[in-house]
This record gives structure tokens, C-alpha cells and sequence, in this order.
């Protein structure tokens, strides 16, 4: 089974961002971009797939900016077989990250894709239900575990999905979309030699026009601020002055 | 100017987060329907018609519906769309599955968890762990929106809303529903609890988060957990308060061997109090906290619990 992987290139999860002075945006200057943290997630249950032989390929995409190689480099490195990048410099919204995801998934035709739920840039939690959508695919969102054959029809696949309160475990028709939740796995960490044999390995390129989708935006962005500052209070000495404190003070007991 | 809000429902209860939808709906303004959809839901959809300011509750009873699977219930609110000009639900993790399938369904932006409304178009929603808020405007003549339950108030009950019967069966090949594993507790539900009280990675082990039991008891309050102790293995993803996880806003929020991570902060920071214990005295957690308390937790909390 092809499997398809999409990966964003978002600002490092360890970066404390700036809003520009003129409140158009947060400011991505010169700050450190890496992988979306459910993005690796993603990469890496396409390799374990791989590695209990139910994947036969694993194809790494991203939409974005010519730097947007760099991660498919890295997906690359974790095991991917080759990459697409579907360039555009353009601000692009996740429903129209889905529909060149769904022009992906016409070509390559995969058995199943596989995307973080969440970007940590602008936490949307969107493009894989989308991209579902689209496709006409069933859909294993917030995934802590995904399975072959256990329990299910042949030309099935089994999603044990994280819901409020608990898990909720589906069945959806192959080919799918599934979305990767923390639990699912701990990503590996690529190796030297990997991260070399990643520079030969295929990355084609693709355009949103050769794809058939215009780059369109039904949300424009006004104004970015940042949120009104929490302050610190004070230092307690013991329980009992907490207690007293939060009886008397603050009010809350 | 209408609005369809999804209720969201569990046991045959009406979640709580429903009522905090509906006061969103009324701040964008307009006729304001309800959908209950699921199996059996004829005691939901009366509590949904209590609700104040609600005009119909509209109800699609059938066994398709039960579980609430993203692809029938996308495929039922798509039929109803053309009713309305925005559709609604609670930014959990069902509003999250099925909402931005219906909005790719209808072509249109999704705009999740908004945090407040500027105008019928116009919202304020959080970006980059809620360390930036966004206001963005929606040119799409049919909104989809999630809510974030916390920054609205719940309306009240005393309304009286007609009660319809939707006849639409929708047909569900591409998924179907296997079981599921609910976490049983006596608890108030996170999302909603006035007071939270929240272990980290300084808990060890998650046998030790029973030492947060007798106190949360004592408050009548919900259990969290930070990522790194989710990531630790300590406790259930499903107590996960932050970015990724929960996001909560009690009166009274008592973090317990947490340092602090942005990720974490993210889910908790507009909660009323704020209560930090920590035996690291430089640790983040202590810049956000009204009132932080420097020591073992292993002695504290016992010594708290017996003093309440």
C-alpha cells in the first residue's frame, strides 16, 4: 500500500514568537523553522508502517515556500521514498492545503494519507477533515493507534481515536485520511547517514495551476495583537497561608 | 441572519458546552436553531429547547447518527446548510472531526475556535498556542465556525423552542463505529469544572497522582495533567490540559509539579486564580501564578488536603 505523508513547515515549537510592530502578523524573520511536531508524528507511523511491511512506499508532500524543502528533506531522511513540494509563496488556508493535497491524492492515487491534526502556527485543526472531505475518504481523526486486519475487514483500516472523556475506536473504508494525536508514537531522530542518502533520494515539484486549484482566501487576517499579559502575584510561605489566601483574597474556597 | 448550532450530547445528556454555543450564536445575532442529531435523542433535544433564545430544535433521530461519526454528520448538517448563514459548534474534539468536513463540503473556510465575535463576519480567535490573538474577517457567504466553549457565557434555561422532526437518512459507507472506552468517573468534566487541579512531570510516577484525588474531592474539582505528564505515560491523554490537549478556564486552577511549558499555559492562562506548587522556585509556572507555594508536593499536598 503507497502511503502519502504531509508534512508543514512551521516555526520552531521552542520559539517564543513576536507580533510585528504594525500588527499585520507574527513576525517569522530570521526565527528557527522545523517540522510540526504531529507532522513528525505523521512521518514516523508511515515508517513503522513500512517496517511491518504494509507500507511499500511512503511519499512525503508539502505545500509552501521554496524553504518547505527542507522538511521534506527531513521526511526524507526518516524514511520517506520521495517527496513532492507543491510550491506557492502565497499565505494559503487549509481548505486550500486540502484541495492541493486532493490533487496529490488524484495522482497518486494512495491507500491511505496520513497528517498531523494540528499545526502549531496557526492551530487550526482542519486540513486532513478537509482533505476527507474532498476526497470522499472516511476520516480517524486525533489517532493514538492505527491497525491492519485486528478486528476489521480486509480493505479496512482500525482507528483508535483520542475523544473528550476517553477513546472511540472506527473502522473506515480504505483508502482514508488519518490524523496523528501525541500518543500515537515517539518519533525517531534522523541519522547521519540517513540525512545524506536524503539528498538524492526524488523531490519533484508541483504548482497549485498544474494541480488545478487557485490560490483563493476567504478569511483575511486584520490584525494580529498579543494577548493582555497574565502577571505573576505572589509567593506563599506555607498551606496554611494558601488556604487563608485564597479564602479571604481571593475568594475562591 | 440564521444560525444552526450542533448540540452536542452525551448519554442522552446535552453537554454542557452547548449552552456556551448557543450564547455565541446570540452574539453574532439572528434566528437561532439547535440540531440534535443521534439515536434515541428525544430527552437531548428538550433540554436543547429550554435553552434561552433558541427558536427550533431541529432533531434527526436514526441509528446512523448514534457515535456522532464525522462523515453522516457532515453529510446531514451539508442538507441543511442552505437554511442558514452560519453554522456552529463547540471547539471539542467532536466539533473539531466534523466542522471543517462540512466546510470543505460547502467550499467555504473553516473558522476554529473563535474567542470572541467583532461583528457577524469578524472574530477573534488564537494563533501560536494563544500566545497571538488573530481577528480575521470571513468573506464566505456561509460561516463555519468552532467555539471555544470558555470565552462565552452559557445562556440560561426557561426558553421554549418548538421541537422538529428532521426525516433525512443519510447513507454511511466510509466509516463505521467499533466501541469505545470512556473514562468512569464521579468527576465535573474538565472542559467545564470550576475548579481544576492540574500534576505534572514533578508527580514521578502516575500512581501518585492519587494524592490529588482527596483534594480535588474536597473542591468538587476536575484532575488535569500537563503534556510531559501525559508524554511521561503517567496519565490519560484525555487529562491533557494545553495547546494540544484541553483548554480550561476554572475560577480556581491549582497547578501541582508543572513548570510551566507555553504548551501548558496555553490551555489554562485565563483561569480566574491561578495556584502554583512547585519545589523549583525559578520555574515558569510561578510569572503566571497569583499565589505560588515553593516545596515538596509530597509533603504539601497531604498537609493541603488535611486542611481544607
Amino acid at each position: 500500500m503507497k502511503v502519502l505523508v504531509a508534512v508543514k513547515r512551521v516555526i520552531d515549537y521552542n520559539v517564543k514568537i513576536r507580533v510585528k510592530p504594525d500588527h499585520s502578523d507574527v513576525d517569522l524573520t530570521n526565527v528557527k523553522m522545523a517540522m510540526n511536531p504531529f507532522c513528525e508524528i505523521a512521518v514516523e507511523e508511515a515508517v513503522r508502517l513500512k517496517e511491518k511491511g504494509i507500507a511499500t512506499e511512503i511519499v512525503a508532500v508539502t505545500v509552501g515556500p521554496k524553504a518547505a524543502q527542507e522538511q521534506l528533506r527531513t521526511a526524507l531522511a526518516l524514511g520517506a521514498d520521495r517527496a513532492i513540494h507543491v510550491e506557492t509563496e502565497e499565505r494559503v488556508e487549509s481548505l486550500t492545503v486540502a484541495k492541493l493535497l486532493k490533487g496529490v491524492v488524484d495522482e497518486e492515487q494512495p491507500g491511505l494519507v496520513i497528517l498531523g491534526k494540528q499545526a502549531i502556527d496557526t492551530d487550526n485543526n482542519q486540513t486532513g477533515q478537509m482533505l476527507a472531505a474532498l476526497a470522499n475518504m472516511g476520516q480517524g481523526t486525533f489517532a493514538s493507534e492505527v491497525a491492519f486486519g485486528d478486528g476489521v475487514e480486509e480493505g479496512e483500516i482500525r482507528v483508535t481515536r483520542e475523544i473528550d472523556g476517553g477513546l472511540q475506536t472506527v473502522a473506515l473504508k480504505l483508502p482514508a485520511v488519518v490524523t496523528t494525536d501525541l500518543r500515537l508514537n515517539e518519533p525517531r531522530y534522523a541519522k547521519l547517514p540517513d540525512i545524506m542518502k536524503a539528498k538524492k533520494k526524488p523531490l519533484d515539484t508541483r504548482t497549485p495551476e498544474a494541480l488545478g486549484v487557485t490560490v483563493a482566501s476567504g478569511l483575511s487576517l486584520l490584525k494580529v495583537e498579543t494577548p493582555a499579559e497574565r502577571k505573576g502575584g505572589i509567593k506563599v510561605g506555607s498551606v496554611d497561608e494558601l488556604i487563608d489566601k485564597l479564602k479571604n483574597e481571593a475568594k475562591v474556597l | 441572519m440564521s444560525i444552526l448550532v450542533l448540540a452536542e450530547h452525551h448519554d442522552g445528556q446535552l453537554a454542557a458546552g452547548t449552552a456556551h454555543v448557543v450564547g455565541a450564536a446570540r452574539a453574532i445575532g439572528g434566528d437561532i436553531d439547535i440540531l440534535v442529531a443521534g439515536d434515541g435523542v428525544a430527552g437531548v433535544a428538550e433540554a436543547a429547547a429550554r435553552l434561552d433564545g433558541v427558536s427550533r430544535v431541529r432533531v434527526a433521530d436514526a441509528p446512523v447518527y448514534a457515535h456522532q461519526l464525522a462523515e453522516p454528520l457532515a453529510d446531514l448538517l451539508v442538507k441543511l446548510a442552505d437554511d442558514y448563514s452560519h453554522v456552529l459548534a463547540a471547539a471539542s474534539t467532536e466539533g473539531k472531526n466534523v466542522l471543517p468536513r462540512v466546510a470543505a463540503l460547502k467550499d467555504v473556510s473553516q473558522i476554529s475556535e473563535i474567542l470572541s465575535v467583532e461583528g457577524a463576519d469578524t472574530f477573534k480567535r488564537p494563533i501560536y498556542a494563544g500566545n497571538a490573538i488573530a481577528t480575521v474577517q470571513s468573506s464566505d457567504a456561509f460561516k463555519v465556525i468552532t467555539v471555544r466553549t470558555t470565552a462565552f457565557d452559557p445562556v440560561a434555561e426557561g426558553g421554549g423552542a418548538t421541537i422538529e422532526a428532521l426525516d433525512i437518512v443519510v447513507s454511511s459507507e466510509l466509516s463505521r463505529f467499533i466501541g469505545e472506552e470512556l473514562a468512569q468517573n464521579e468527576r465535573p468534566e474538565l472542559g467545564g469544572a470550576r475548579v481544576v487541579i492540574s500534576g505534572g512531570r514533578g508527580m514521578g510516577n502516575g500512581d501518585n497522582f492519587k494524592l490529588l484525588d482527596g483534594i480535588a474531592d474536597k473542591l468538587g474539582a476536575a484532575i488535569g495533567a500537563s503534556r510531559a505528564a501525559v508524554d511521561a505515560g503517567f496519565v490519560p491523554n484525555d487529562m491533557q490540559v494545553g495547546q494540544t490537549g484541553k483548554i480550561v478556564a476554572p475560577d480556581l486552577y491549582i497547578a501541582v509539579g508543572i513548570s510551566g511549558a507555553i504548551q501548558h499555559l496555553a490551555g489554562m492562562k485565563d483561569s480566574k486564580v491561578i495556584v502554583a506548587i512547585n519545589k523549583d522556585d525559578e520555574a515558569p509556572i510561578f510569572q503566571v501564578a497569583d499565589y505560588g507555594l515553593v516545596g515538596d508536593l509530597f509533603e504539601i499536598l497531604p498537609e493541603l488536603e488535611q486542611k481544607l
